[in-house]
């Protein structure tokens, strides 16, 4: 008990657990999941769709801030991504064919890449502070996207692009495997090579890392890459979803609940230690969240302040400052207070 | 005093507020207090200076002084009289120092200087020290002991907490020694020997034997592994330095001679703006510390915590990172051989607690830089440059490390030694490389010198002023 209660992700699982058994208490329906055609439909299974892009954006955020970094930009590569992906299948000759769409998603993909390695090349190479740095681009990549769809909203009509969003794969939405399978590379490229780690060392103790013969910049350099790689992604999702691309719409303020998501999921915003389970769940909560606020009817105008203090409760819930306050409460209830540590005894040698 | 775990630190966290007291009474003029935070043992006039600066370096020299406690005027922080009053707890300590200069530009010993006129600017009382010189050399330490002679001449009780019995017997009036969490018991100074005093420290263990001198195990016509010829960079011109395989060469200077400069160029971590490196006999240029490891030359910081330990990973992360750094990020070391890599080093080094999984930071200072070592040594390093290993580690752990330095030589590393103790310096080396403003002055056989001669010859006493 006391291994699961100590476990760096027990808060935010219990979180969202507690969000879950929340929902289903006063909607009945929200746990049913029913098959139509051969499909799964459900609130969890939605949950899981919508939840694709800020997932996304939210893994690259975690390694981004892992290196003591933040990506603001996220939300601007998304909209000049779907612009690109968007732009390219309106010009083709025929929007419905399969080999556009791929293609369209390879551009897409690769604008992110550009921006990202933009991102950290301003950061490692110049030195910029990861905020200023990435605020250029959070700042003027929406313009861009705007001058590549010429001001308007491009909307396409293309089967198979709608699948990316839409489809579904064996019962499942197609959105998910995308979500799953960024959840798994970005954890085996992670964890199975040695980058989590030296990740991590820069993160925690840049000059000390150099000095040891670590890459830093690196390291740093390739969570710009990658953050900017998968908000590509995300942005490729976002346009399939409504088949446009909305390039004041697309992403919008997606930066700061990525950035929450990270929080939630137990990651420092001082760099170092990061938990890419930990990300996903805060996702999940964030996602949950919404589609509550949603359903309990809540005003638009005052959904935000309810998302607001939901966010609250649970950031207070996990402070480990909370935490202590409590466990002294109750040692002083009960009259007790902790053992003394056990001096660690040495031999040592010592010359008089 | 006490030995690595005695209770220092702890005794010193309790007076000062910083820990609660489990039980216990604590008296201040003959009234029982409480201290909830280190903020109301302040306002009780009780001030401490820890071991590990812990001052803000972004803000300047003023701020920090008066950090928490800032002069106010209207309800708006006076900036005028905050510099005056940095000033004045300076010039009382008599150091001269812009006051709005950022404190990150300035050396550790000059940011100790300025954590001391931090404690001493409030009405203090009680002046708690916490290992103060553990970065200064002697000179600053002489500056050091006037001033809290001056603070004790005006009434204030100053608790000293030092590894260094020279400091403790030339400052002290009582000496409480503390051995694994209890009181062993408080004497006079002039009273008592000081081979009663480490008695008292050890308990019944008993007091080994003497680091041997180390004798020189290169023969004469070696070639050196890497030389340095009319080496310059930042603080340091013009140096000629040789690293042989199988010696150590110690490094003496006052602070500011360039000693950490030279051990900086030597490893690729400062740009050399002129002159030759060569490892073994070819010409090389290190674009950084991952070119030098490449060569084998590995280079330990002073700077234990800044620059060395990576506080909140693993010791067995901390011990294998180097490696892996150098193996790159594909080729992963599998987490059984890792494992079995940074038990095997923390066993040979007898680190301790000896928790592969436990966060670096929380080891001693001691201990952080064994592990330190591990990372350099699993590297197999050819040479190893070390900026005061010693320094803030208790005197058992000092002997652990120059004792390992020494073992390391005799099978054929060649090492640089860098310490502000001359007595370390001369013990540990075989040869003695004296800097002097940025410039060799001299490099001799360490048996030619004594702590004397070599004090003369670092001061440049005998009219040699560089």
């Amino acid at each position: 008990m006391a291994r699961v209660l100590g476990h760096r992700l027990f808060w935010p699982v219990a979180a969202l657990l507690a969000l879950v058994v929340l929902n289903a208490a006063v909607r009945p329906g929200f746990v049913r999941i029913t098959v139509r055609d051969g499909h799964l439909y459900g609130a969890l299974v939605d949950i899981l769709r919508q939840s694709a892009p800020l997932m996304m954006v939210a893994l690259g955020m975690t390694l981004v801030i892992a290196t003591r970094g933040i990506d603001l930009s996220v939300g601007a590569v998304m909209a000049v991504s779907g612009a690109v992906a968007l732009t390219f299948i309106d010009r083709s000759a025929d929007p419905g064919a399969l080999g556009t769409v791929l293609v369209a998603i390879a551009a897409g993909v690769a604008v992110g890449v550009v921006l990202g390695t933009w991102n950290g090349f301003l950061v490692t190479v110049f030195g910029v502070q990861p905020i200023v740095a990435t605020l250029v681009l959070m700042l003027a990549g929406r313009g861009v996207a705007l001058l590549i769809t010429g001001g308007f909203i491009t909307t396409v009509v293309s089967p198979p692009y709608k699948f990316v969003a839409s489809g579904f794969l064996l019962g499942l939405p197609f959105a998910l495997f995308l979500s799953a399978a960024a959840i798994a590379v970005v954890a085996i490229v992670q964890r199975r090579t040695a980058l989590g780690l030296l990740t991590e060392a820069v993160g925690i103790n840049p000059e000390a890392s150099r000095l040891a013969g670590v890459r830093s910049q690196g390291i740093v350099f390739t969570a710009y890459v990658a953050s900017g790689a998968l908000a590509g992604l995300a942005g490729i999702l976002y346009s399939s979803n409504i088949m446009a691309a909305d390039a004041n719409a697309a992403g919008e303020f997606i930066e700061l609940y990525a950035i929450l998501a990270v929080v939630l999921g137990r990651t420092s915003l001082l760099g170092g230690k990061f938990s890419i389970a930990g990300t996903a769940v805060g996702v999940l909560i964030i996602q949950t969240l919404q589609s509550t606020v949603l359903f309990l009817g809540v005003s638009s105008a005052q959904s935000p302040v309810f998302f607001a203090f939901v966010v609250v409760v649970v950031v207070v819930v996990q402070s480990p400052q909370l935490h202590r306050r409590l466990s002294r409460l109750s040692g002083r209830r009960r009259g007790r207070t902790a053992p003394p540590a056990q001096p660690a005894t040495r031999d040592l040698e010592v010359s008089a | 005093m006490g030995e690595n775990g005695a209770g220092k630190s702890t005794l010193v966290k309790a007076i000062t507020g910083a820990l609660p007291l489990a039980a216990g009474v604590m008296t201040l003029d003959g009234t029982p207090r409480t201290f909830r935070s280190p903020v109301q043992a302040q306002r009780a006039g009780i001030s401490s200076v820890y071991q590990e600066i812990d001052l803000l370096p972004n803000l300047s020299v003023a701020e920090n002084i008066c950090l928490g406690r800032e002069p106010r005027r209207y309800g708006l922080v006076d900036w005028k009289g905050m510099r005056e009053r940095a000033r004045s707890a300076l010039d009382s300590l008599g150091v001269d120092l812009d006051v709005t200069s950022q404190l990150g530009i300035h050396s550790l010993a000059v940011q100790q200087l300025v954590a001391i006129a931090r404690a001493v600017s409030t009405d203090v009382r009680v002046l708690v020290l916490d290992e103060p010189t553990s970065s200064l050399d002697a000179d600053e330490c002489a500056e050091l002991f006037r001033v809290v002679r001056r603070l004790r001449d005006r009434g204030a009780a100053i608790l000293f907490v030092s590894h260094f019995l020279d400091q403790v017997y030339e400052l002290c009036d009582r000496v409480t020694v503390l051995r694994d969490g209890r009181l062993v018991g408080e004497y006079l100074t002039r009273e008592l020997l000081r081979i009663d005093l480490v008695a008292a420290m050890l308990g019944d263990r008993h007091i080994p034997r003497r680091l041997a001198t180390g004798l020189r195990v290169a023969g004469p016509n070696e070639p050196p592994y890497l030389s340095a010829r009319g080496l310059t960079a930042t603080g340091i011109r013009g140096a000629d330095v040789d690293l042989l395989p199988g010696e150590v060469l110690g490094v003496a200077g006052l602070l500011g001679s360039g000693r950490s400069e030279l051990a900086r160029a030597v490893t690729g971590v400062d740009r050399i703006q002129d002159g030759v490196l060569r490892v073994e006999g070819s010409e090389s240029s290190f674009s950084g510390p991952r070119e030098a490891i490449r060569l084998g030359v590995v280079y330990s910081s002073e700077n234990r915590r800044t620059e060395g330990i990576i506080s909140e990973l693993s010791v067995a992360d901390n011990i294998t990172l180097a490696l892996q750094a150098e193996r790159g990020v594909l080729r992963r070391l599998p987490e059984t051989r890792r494992r079995e890599l940074a038990a095997s080093w923390v066993e040979a080094l007898d680190i301790r607690p000896a928790d592969l999984d436990r966060p670096a930071g929380t080891l001693s200072g001691g201990n952080q830089q064994k592990v330190l070592l591990a990372r350099m040594l699993a590297l197999a390093p050819r040479v190893l440059v070390l900026d005061e290993p010693t320094r803030g580690i208790v005197v058992g752990a000092t002997l652990e490390v120059q004792n390992l330095v020494r073992e390391l030589a005799d099978n054929g590393v060649a090492v640089m030694f860098i310490s502000v103790e001359l007595d370390e310096v001369l013990r540990v080396g075989n040869r003695v490389v004296v800097l002097h403003s940025g410039r060799v002055v001299e490099t001799l056989p360490a048996e030619d010198l004594t702590v004397d001669s070599l004090t003369a010859l670092v001061t440049g006493a005998d009219g040699d002023d560089g």
